[in-house]
């Protein structure tokens, strides 16, 4: 909350934390403090559904770098899939 | 208050439920010493990463030192769970909104002040975005006796930065503080910058407030956490320093 960048989108899909996979329904991104990288502030994408409290979280903090290459990367892995007639939107 | 090694020293540190804003009952972590007092108290507002281990240590820390200290959980109303996962909930909700903390904080001063131990003298102190929130309630709800900024980010906002919750920015409501502030931040911080500092300083200067503001050379933010890589410790133990020195004169004095 130091920076107040964060948004939040509805997904769909399953993510893995301590107790097993559950159903995912938001994504928060920010760019903000983060909790454990060692960096004053990150990327950060918690994968979570409310619904289950705030437990149901996936968390990632990325430095700059790494958030960039990583849309690049998913925005390519999907193109390639697209060209293939695969994605089957 | 520095004790001697033959001096009895005992403290009490326990969570409870405190009316808040809109008199909601929210936790409330409190340490104070053993003993009838009358002891000054202090209202620690917690960081962005929640109401954590680090908050829970200098909330005892100020206990040792001679302090009723009462910890606020900000976050009480988003769930409860491990404090990292509120906290990141809290975040993407755009954090809280700002008169919520005024009343959440008003209400652990009203309850500190009733305390039959209490000497009704009051600070108030927040590092990062518990700072913006410790000088919000420092400037709207009179009765706080000293105020301690350490490092807060967005106490000045630009225009495009306020938002439904945080209609105002901090540096705005200025004119309504009427207790000293001090300040300690990095030189090498990007939220606050030294710029950003020095706006802030600018409008207390200008509102004739009391204050004593102390930029460290070579820290950055959070530079007191030390379970943080910007962790520096020269600096740290200089800062809690001025922090005593602080509140021997404007509080517990």
């Amino acid at each position: 909350m130091c920076t107040m960048i964060a948004t939040q989108i509805k997904i769909a899909g399953t993510g893995k934390a301590g107790n097993g996979w559950f159903e995912l329904r938001e994504a928060n991104v920010s760019y903000d403090h983060p909790f454990e990288a060692p960096f004053d502030h990150a990327l950060n994408i918690d994968f979570v559904n409310e619904s289950l409290g705030p437990g149901a979280r996936v968390a990632v903090e990325l430095d700059v770098a790494s958030a960039r290459r990583l849309v690049e990367t998913i925005t390519a892995v999907l193109a390639k899939a697209d060209q293939g007639g695969l994605l089957g939107e | 208050m520095q004790y001697a090694t033959n001096q009895y020293e005992g403290m009490i540190a326990e969570t409870t439920l405190v009316p808040g804003h809109n008199g909601d009952l929210i936790g409330a972590y409190v340490a104070r010493p053993l003993g009838p007092g009358p002891f000054p108290a202090i209202v620690v507002i917690h960081h962005m990463p929640g109401w954590d281990e680090w908050y829970r240590e200098v909330t005892r820390k100020f206990a040792h030192h001679g302090f009723i200290a009462i910890s606020p959980n900000l976050y009480h109303r988003a769930g409860h769970g491990i404090p990292e996962d509120v906290a990141a909930m809290v975040r993407a909700a755009g954090g809280v909104p700002d008169d919520q903390v005024v009343g959440d904080v008003a209400g652990m001063l009203a309850y500190v002040r009733a305390l039959p131990h209490c000497s009704g003298k009051v600070a108030v102190f927040g590092t990062c975005s518990g700072a913006r929130h410790a000088y919000i309630a420092a400037a709207r709800t009179p009765g706080f006796a000293a105020l301690i900024n350490c490092w807060g980010g967005r106490v000045t906002m630009e225009q495009h930065e306020l938002t439904a919750t945080q209609p105002v920015a901090p540096v705005d409501y200025t004119a309504g503080l009427d207790c000293p502030v001090l300040g300690i931040f990095g030189a090498e911080d990007s939220s606050p910058t030294p710029a950003q500092v020095a706006v802030l300083e600018q409008a207390l200067k200008q509102h004739g407030k009391t204050y004593e503001f102390h930029m460290y050379a070579d820290a950055g933010h959070g530079f007191f956490y030390y379970d943080r890589p910007a962790y520096r410790q020269t600096q740290t133990m200089d800062g809690w320093k001025k922090i005593w020195a602080f509140l021997a004169q404007h509080v517990a004095a």
